[in-house]
């Protein structure tokens, strides 16, 4: 107890800047520190690509191809670019990256508090304490798995998991399974769990709906040469709603073509509306399911629109153009599910994931417990944060997405270590670099 | 013709909309509305019901002026038949938002749109309300809604209009989601 006091409060050392978190953002940062010949060090709470290795389910694959696995200075070399890495394959491929990029990654560090201090700030560890001027946060946007209130109300038999506690069938009992969430967790547990012989009831609300291939490529490749996933943040009409968007109904896989809710309906799946309350043992769905998938489907066409429209503008040889069945739903979908009869034993929560800023004493988070940022620059001065969902453009959270968005902000965080009179009372509100303007 | 792009007008104040939007991200406890009615038997199963304040942006508001409606049962009832039903009332509020949503999503998307009629059933099974099958719910077994929507706009722009206003209309949302609901009386 006191040896872990004093490892605490041991001065560990000072830097320029202390990343937090060595996946794929924290060693791009890192990257482009080294460039610049900034001091820095990477605190990792445990190895390299550590939610890789911990919070994943065991037939995870990237929803990317090989091919677009690129980080700064640094590309897939395997022989199947078109391919989907595995779990292991990501963590050797981040680790190669580690050493390839020679970062000061202090693994097994686990942070457990940030707060202003003179000059910088203080960041206590698990190993001591590290006095910076600047701090970049990458310990990712998938830290915890959100699970709705309304889950204290699930009886007490019925078992429940997120796809953070998930790995494989094998853990869930026999019998059937209520999914909630129709993203790519939740269409991916699903279809896994049906395979494996459960009876599988999912629940849908908003999602977006998305083919794996098109025109002979991969939806990846057209959202990339498109230009789609170049959109920037300060373009999109609303930011707040781009933020929020669940992830595409996509699996690292070339089969099924369309992971979607038809393909699991096709399957023997049973598609219910938004899971919106449990009252009495008995849970309670939205009767709004079809204007659900009427939106998805609406907007999956504008997204194949715009690709047809591109390939016009751009003359480029590809397949023909093709339109996908509208999502069936049954006549009357069902409105309630009884969770105390036999029937279900188990609810899968595929209800999206939420970064986790319980250690930092800084006054940066909005209402909503959300980080207050103008794409990266946070609300603080010296504090920046790298890999969140379309943080500065719509790829900010893909691994490939990573680089042009640490070099722009490790290019900002260096002009504000060698701002002439850097310290604290010198940003006062509208002063703070989170205004100064980014290079594009 | 000319080719300038003339700006559509369907009557929705939309700049202010967003600058309500904007205003009330800010200050989100202004967003807090309650709505009220009041209501008084007529006798039989005549009821009149008026609408005047209700508390928004903060503080108590008014309509122009009161609104009065009356419900009632039909004549097959053996009832008078001063009013519609109650659960018609309810397809009112339901077609009123959702073709209010319609126009503000259209004037938002820079649609004309020229005109906007809907039909709306809803089955019932009125052994449920008889207490005749307990199997049978009170309510409606579905509600259809059929929307004739002319519009200068593709066929496409229109169904992503309908979509839109079903995402964002409240009288859809309380229909299709469950809502706790109080009944008390007064002492």
């Amino acid at each position: 107890m006191i040896a872990r006091f004093l490892d605490r409060v041991r001065f560990a050392g000072t830097t320029d800047v202390v990343v937090i978190g060595a996946g794929h953002s924290g060693l791009a940062a890192s990257y482009f520190l080294n460039e610049q010949s900034i001091d820095h060090v990477v605190l990792e709470r445990g190895e390299v690509a550590n939610s890789w290795r911990n919070e994943r389910w065991d037939s995870l694959k990237l929803l990317t191809p090989n091919w677009q696995s690129r980080l700064p200075g640094f590309s897939y070399s395997g022989n199947d670019p078109d391919g989907f890495m595995s779990m292991p394959e990501v963590i050797d491929f981040i680790e190669d990256y580690a050493k390839f990029s020679g970062a000061p990654v202090r693994t097994r560090t686990t942070v457990l508090s940030v707060s202003k201090a003179s000059d910088g700030y203080r960041v206590v560890t698990d190993k001591g304490t590290w006095k910076t001027k600047a701090v970049v946060l990458a310990s990712g946007a998938c830290n915890t798995a959100s699970v709705p209130k309304v889950a204290k109300l699930v009886p007490s038999h019925v078992a429940q998991l997120t796809p953070q506690d998930y790995r494989n069938p094998g853990q869930v009992e026999e019998g059937g399974v209520l999914v909630v969430g129709a993203s790519a967790s939740g269409l991916q547990l699903a279809d896994e769990l049906q395979r494996a012989g459960h009876d599988v009831t999912i629940a849908a609300g908003e999602h977006v709906r998305i083919p794996r291939t098109y025109r002979g490529h991969d939806i990846q490749f057209w959202m990339e040469r498109t230009g789609i996933m170049n959109e920037r943040y300060d373009e999109v009409d609303d930011i707040v709603r781009a933020r929020g968007l669940p992830s595409p109904q996509l699996v690292g896989s070339h089969e099924p073509g369309l992971l979607d809710l038809n393909y699991l309906a096709g399957n023997g799946a049973k598609v219910v509306g938004r899971l919106m309350g449990v009252n009495n043992g008995v849970a309670q769905f939205s009767g709004s399911l079809r204007n659900i998938a009427a939106l998805a489907d609406l907007k999956m066409n504008r997204l194949l629109d715009a690709i047809d429209e591109w390939v016009l503008r751009n003359s480029v040889l590809c397949d023909a153009p093709q339109r996908f069945d509208a999502t069936g739903i049954d006549e009357s979908p069902a409105l309630t599910l009884d969770l105390d009869g036999r029937n279900i034993r188990t609810v899968v929560w595929a209800t999206g994931y939420r970064p986790d800023y319980g250690w930092l004493d800084v006054p940066v988070l909005d209402r909503k417990g959300r980080l207050k940022h103008d794409g990266g620059v946070v609300d603080a001065p010296g504090m920046y944060v790298l890999g969140l969902p379309m943080m500065r453009r719509r790829k900010s959270s893909f691994i490939y997405g990573i680089e042009d968005d640490a070099r722009e902000l490790m290019s900002h965080l260096a002009s504000y270590l060698h701002r002439p009179n850097r310290c604290d009372d010198q940003y006062e509100v509208g002063q703070n670099p989170a205004h100064v303007n980014v290079a594009a | 013709m000319s080719d300038v792009q003339v700006a559509a007008n369907n009557g929705v104040n939309v700049e202010a909309l967003l600058g309500a939007r904007e205003a009330l991200t800010e200050a989100p406890e202004a967003a807090k509305f309650v709505w009220r009615a009041e209501s008084e038997w007529k006798g039989g199963t005549h009821t009149q019901s008026n609408v005047e304040g209700f508390f928004g942006l903060g503080e108590e508001q008014n309509h122009v002026r009161e609104f009065s409606y009356d419900t009632d049962h039909p004549e097959i009832f053996a009832s008078e038949d001063k009013g519609s039903t109650p659960v018609e009332f309810v397809l009112v509020g339901l077609a009123g938002c959702l073709t209010a949503g319609i126009a503000a999503v259209a004037q938002n998307r820079n649609i004309q749109l020229n005109s906007v009629k809907a039909t709306i059933e809803a089955p019932m099974d009125i052994q449920g309300i008889l207490g005749i099958d307990g199997d049978v719910r009170n309510g409606f077994d579905s509600i259809t809604v059929k929307y004739d929507i002319d519009a200068d706009a593709t066929e496409e722009e229109i169904a992503a209009l309908v979509a839109q206003s079903q995402k964002r209309s409240a009288v859809f949302d309380i229909i299709t989601n469950p809502t706790n609901v109080n009944v008390e009386v007064n002492k």
